[in-house]
């Protein structure tokens, strides 16, 4: 039995992938829920309720998507140049407390629209630059950026508590610390009113639409791809392996921080040491199910927030533990491996 | 000033550098053996958390410490018979398998646990390893305490660095998971089959990284919470670099940095306007500074995240 | 039994590529056999049957007497067949005793018996006048130590039939004539041995009898003694291809010129004092064993890595800093000594390929976004002009056999309108067609007034080829030679460092 690389992958094929993967996912996790002692049909049933059954839900699903589609996309464009960014949490955090710092007073007077943006920018910048550390790391010295990144995370989420319960510190918030609010001003008007749904995630499918443009369609989107695929060929043809890496690292960065002061602006309005449940993570998964596919992140990031909102609602009525979310969405990205591997090489006897 | 030096003398403080640097060292030997076979295991962290998750629900539900710990390693070698099918078998991304399998064993482990303690009650502890004085020995000043009052899993953890020391260097299986990381193919023209000592060697490692894990439930607290592993994992696979994956330097290695994360913890009661994040950041930081110093003389594996694939000559 | 080793009948398939088609034939004890083929011919296919890498699809493999079931390296060994690998099987942070003495002991044995094992190195070690020191790291050896290595390997586990893979492609002359004498001393010793090559000369002279693979068949056996190298040579390519021959002619002004380079790379001197000359229509040829710096000179002038010390010029320019950005810019073509990994991205289209080193022109970017119509245009003329087949332009650039790969990346060299090309070892792993091609289109520009760097391992093709020859040893460069000046002795010495005049 030897495995043979494919010469022709259809896109038949490619898409199935990922709807093979999410099948498998969910039946090992049918599993799991049968050991909780739940016939998992039924928790399947509430989990789609809870995600799609009602105006509410659908809201509720959207808006947990809009960060997932940033860090979807951060890793996606990051991954495809091969830079290994697992920093996505940090730079959410790090994005969401330079919104904070920056949209709670320092602009005033300022016309909002450009207030808003500006925040974004700084955001963006400040994701940019934590991973531009890393990146510089590898190309320097050639350490590996899945370990740095990782501690990274761990640092900022620290250093967002120093500053949350210091020099940022919400002086009339009660109970756990939080940090200084973004001014109401600059806060994202509700794009389905009375829901929590809100402007910032049309900045989201907007920005997938510009990475999508980018990556297809530009110089740069080939020599990052070129990059990705043989850096030794894409050097020999005159492509500057640094510079391109570097722009890479700065667009991933700067879409992971965009995500946090999204979220930042548009639903909570401060920073929390628990603002985000693991969405840099999640992007990396929600990028593999895409197949790196920009457009197609938008759709994964839509199943995955979907599987999240409705396991809360299915874990309520239940009491199936709502942990059942992150197996299914790990189990979707191993499984996504080896239906990929699938796409690219065939069985022969 | 002088307080922050007094620490230095005080023997619980040396006591407690072994205690916590029993994790880091069954953590960075399992990563070791790995990377030395020529593949990164960067499921360690979502194994370490199984690990401690399972060992104290073993111990919960009855079983005796010891068996605890061999159920934790058991687990442990499972998720490395998976890491070592999707690298080896199918010869998949290094990277975002070790990273899935993370997310998926971590994920697991909170499942699991949840079905057995609901949301809001108190996580319930269980009686953990005590010390074990050995006789005559542990009764010797200063020293006496530090290193013959330690837990069995201790003893277990510095036995194990010996073995893999032995093992590696001065057995036949030791010289085939070397040459399996430096050239796969020199093995499979030798007439030995790299892909099995490479599977072997992941899920003896990934046991070993169980193990690591169970002493956190089992030893150091007594009780498992979401999130305890804390990047350890992590930390592990930095030291594995900065010890230039020998098995004697990762031991010195993984001392040292508990010495800073022990040290740390008593400096926070004298040195008293530090916020304390500065000091929990502390291992993060020196584990990015160990990489950076290292990484000029580094003498890596030749064939580590090499995908091995029979008969591409 | 006088027959040491019987293949019967084997086949092997990949795909839709035939390697080995019912190849049958006996090596007999004591004897020196030679395979002989060109690239592509599926020599080392057959090799890797026998040693048990590749399990044959039908055929059987008979050593004295004893089939064996094949596909394992271990059943081979146990048999007595040892294996001296082309691309060597050694680890470089091992010893050389760790690296002969792994699979010899029982995995799980408690210890390793290194005193035992060092001691039966040293012995067959001296008994075959092959010295190596134990505890040397390969990566410290040269790569004629490392051969030696290789074979004792073989030796050490009993070996009795000796397979060699293209042996002397690394080697220089000297080497390569002891490596033969070794090889024949084993024989008295009671060893048979086959070894592959593609050089004429070399099978003539140290081999009892060849066999002659072509296509994945076997087309003729022949004592050595009742043949010829035409022969030969007519049976090995099958049909009597022409190579384009070179004309006479004025050349122009200097092209490119470098003085006194040296290169470093962590204290090892890659180039060492180098200084040549090209200039337009002329063809320089740079001749010698791989591994003496050819592969550092191909990246000094393509832009991949800079001089440490030295001036090199193009025309009037100084060239020292050039990118490889710059190199393109400039007018220079390139031609990489590798072209699956440095000239093409296998998942990448082919005209994405086509257009990759021109990303910064008007032509083929506007604004930051690629002219698909142009570029694919574009892609399209370089197929059609340079016979590149089995593609379009939307077709993913592995899927392309190695032939029309190297046509297409000489295309698009020559398609920047180059006044230089460096050509880097341009027709490795060839078959006879595409080399004639390759060739073609070289001397096409060569009279158009384009100057050429070929660096190339094949004597004959650099012979051919070049106006101009200097050999490289050990990182020097000897005085330039005119080709009417070189004969095969000439350059024989030159390539194995007799320089008469000290460099």
């Amino acid at each position: 039995m030897r495995l043979e690389r494919r010469t022709h992958t259809s896109t038949k094929l490619v898409l199935t992938a990922p709807v093979v993967a999410i099948f498998v996912s969910l039946s090992i996790s049918g599993i799991l829920i049968i050991l909780a002692g739940v016939n998992p049909f039924l928790a399947y049933l509430e989990i789609l309720k809870g995600a799609f059954g009602s105006k509410l839900a659908i809201t509720e699903t959207l808006t947990r998507a809009c960060p997932l589609i940033l860090t979807g996309l951060a890793a996606s464009v990051a991954f495809k140049a091969r830079l290994w960014n697992i920093g996505g949490e940090g730079q959410f955090y790090i994005g969401a407390l330079v919104a904070a710092a920056i949209g709670n007073n320092l602009l005033i007077g300022i016309p909002i629209l450009l207030a808003m943006v500006l925040v974004m920018i700084s955001s963006m910048i400040a994701g940019a630059i934590l991973l531009a550390g890393p990146a510089f790391l590898r190309l320097r010295f050639g350490i590996d950026e899945v370990v740095t990144t990782l501690l990274l995370n761990f640092i900022i989420i620290l250093f967002v508590g120093l500053m949350i319960e210091g020099p940022l510190k919400d002086p009339f918030a009660f109970g756990w610390p939080q940090s200084v609010p973004v001014d109401r001003s600059l806060r994202f008007s509700d794009l389905i009113p009375s829901s929590r749904l809100h402007n910032g995630f049309l900045i989201a499918v907007f920005a997938a639409l510009i990475i999508w443009t980018i990556i297809t369609k530009t110089s740069f989107g080939l020599k990052a791809r070129a990059t990705g695929l043989s850096p030794k060929a894409a050097a020999f043809s005159g492509i500057s392996l640094t510079k391109t890496i570097m722009i890479v690292a700065l667009i991933s960065g700067a879409l992971a921080g965009l995500a946090g002061a999204i979220e930042v602006m548009g639903v909570t309005g401060y920073v929390t040491t628990t603002l985000s449940p693991g969405f840099g993570y999640a992007g990396i998964v929600v990028a593999m199910l895409a197949a790196l596919h920009p457009g197609g992140v938008i759709i994964s990031a839509v199943f995955i927030a979907s599987i999240f909102i409705g396991a809360d609602a299915m874990s309520r009525a239940t009491g199936v533990p709502s942990f059942i979310a992150d197996v299914i969405m790990s189990l979707s990205l191993l499984a996504m491996l080896i239906a990929i591997f699938f796409t690219n090489y065939r069985i022969k006897k | 000033m002088i307080e922050a030096l007094e620490i230095l003398t005080n023997a619980s403080l040396w006591s407690a550098v072994l205690r916590i640097a029993t994790p880091l060292i069954f953590g960075v030997l399992g990563a070791l053996l790995c990377e030395r076979a020529g593949v990164l295991n960067l499921a360690i962290e979502g194994i370490m958390t199984m690990g401690a998750m399972i060992g104290w629900l073993a111990v919960y539900l009855g079983a005796d410490l010891w068996t605890g710990l061999a159920i934790a390693a058991a687990s442990g070698a499972a998720l490395g018979l998976l890491h070592a099918f999707l690298t080896v078998s199918l010869s998949l991304s290094q990277h975002v398998s070790g990273l899935g399998i993370t997310l998926f064993a971590s994920s697991l482990a909170y499942f699991v646990y949840r079905l057995v303690v609901t949301v809001g009650s108190l996580p319930p502890s269980i009686e953990p390893f005590q010390p074990i004085k050995i006789p005559l020995l542990s009764k010797l000043p200063f020293i006496g305490e530090i290193f013959f009052s330690q837990m069995g899993p201790t003893y277990l953890a510095i036995i194990a660095v010996l073995i893999m020391i032995y093992v590696l260097n001065r057995t036949p299986l030791g010289l085939a998971i070397r040459m399996t990381g430096e050239n796969p193919h020199a093995v499979e023209a030798q007439g030995l089959n790299p892909i099995v000592i490479r599977i072997v060697a992941i899920v003896v490692g990934s046991a070993l990284m169980a193990l690591g894990g169970s002493f956190l439930t089992t030893a150091a607290f007594n009780s498992f919470f979401p999130e305890m592993v804390q990047g350890r994992g992590w930390i592990c696979i930095a030291l594995v670099i900065f010890a230039s994956w020998q098995p004697g330097k990762a031991f010195f290695g993984a001392i040292l940095f508990s010495f800073f994360d022990a040290y740390q913890l008593r400096l926070q009661h004298v040195v008293e306007d530090v916020p304390y994040q500065l000091f929990l950041m502390a291992p993060y930081v020196l584990s990015i500074i160990a990489l950076i110093l290292v990484s000029r003389r580094a003498k890596v594996p030749e064939a580590l995240m090499a995908p091995y694939r029979r008969g591409e000559r | 039994m006088s027959v040491a080793l019987e293949i019967d009948g084997v086949s092997k398939s990949f795909g839709s590529l035939i390697a080995n088609n019912s190849i049958s034939f006996k090596l007999n004890n004591g004897e020196i056999l030679a395979l002989l083929g060109e690239n592509g011919a599926g020599k080392t296919t057959l090799m890797n049957i026998i040693y048990g890498h590749y399990t044959s699809d039908a055929g059987h493999i008979t050593v004295s007497g004893k089939r064996l079931n094949g596909g394992k390296p271990r059943e081979a060994i146990d048999a007595g067949i040892g294996m001296v690998h082309q691309h060597f099987s050694l680890a470089g942070n091992l010893t050389v005793l760790e690296n002969v003495m792994i699979g010899s002991e029982p995995l799980f044995s408690r210890k390793s018996d290194q005193k035992t094992a060092r001691k039966k190195l040293l012995s067959i070690s001296e008994k075959f006048g092959l010295p190596v020191v134990p505890e040397a790291l390969i990566s410290s050896l040269s790569v004629g130590e490392k051969q030696r290595v290789e074979i004792l390997k073989a030796l050490y586990r009993g070996a009795k039939i000796l397979i060699l893979d293209e042996p002397t492609a690394v080697l220089a002359r000297p080497e390569a004539e002891r490596l033969f004498k070794t090889l024949r001393d084993m024989t008295k010793e009671g060893l048979s041995l086959i070894f592959i090559s593609h050089k004429l000369h070399e099978v003539m002279s140290a081999a009892d009898r060849v066999a002659v693979l072509r296509g994945g068949k076997i087309v003729a056996e022949r004592n050595t003694n009742e043949s010829t190298k035409e022969e030969l040579a007519e049976l090995m390519v099958g049909r009597h291809v022409e190579r384009p021959i070179r004309k006479k002619q004025k050349f122009g002004k200097i092209v490119i010129q470098a003085s006194d380079i040296f290169m470093k790379n962590n204290n090892k001197t890659e180039l060492d004092n180098i200084s040549f000359k090209i200039r337009e229509g002329e063809i320089l040829g740079i001749v010698g064993i791989s591994g003496n710096g050819q592969a550092s000179l191909g990246k000094l002038v393509s832009g991949m890595e800079k001089a440490s010390s030295g001036k090199i010029y193009f025309y009037d320019q100084i060239m020292n800093n050039f990118s490889p950005r710059d190199c393109i810019d400039a007018g220079i073509g390139r031609i990489p000594e590798d072209r699956n990994s440095e000239g093409i991205i296998g998942e990448l289209k082919i005209w994405e390929n086509s257009i990759i080193e021109r990303l910064h022109e008007p032509n083929f970017t506007k604004r930051g976004f690629i002219l698909k119509k142009p570029s694919q245009n574009f892609s399209q003329n370089l197929i059609r002009d340079f016979d590149v087949r089995g593609a379009t332009t939307e077709t993913e650039a592995r899927l392309l056999s190695g032939g029309n790969m190297q046509k297409l990346v000489l295309g698009r060299a020559l398609s920047i309108k180059p006044r230089l090309i460096i050509a880097n070892q341009p027709t490795r792993g060839l078959d006879e067609g595409a080399i004639a091609a390759v060739h073609e289109a070289l001397l096409r520009v060569r009279s158009m007034g384009v100057a050429i760097l070929l660096i190339s391992e094949e004597l004959e093709e650099a012979v051919g080829l070049a106006d101009t020859l200097q050999a490289m040893v050990k990182g020097r460069l000897s005085e330039p030679l005119t080709a009417e000046d070189a004969d095969a002795t000439q350059l024989g010495l030159l390539m194995a460092g007799v320089w008469s005049k000290k460099p």
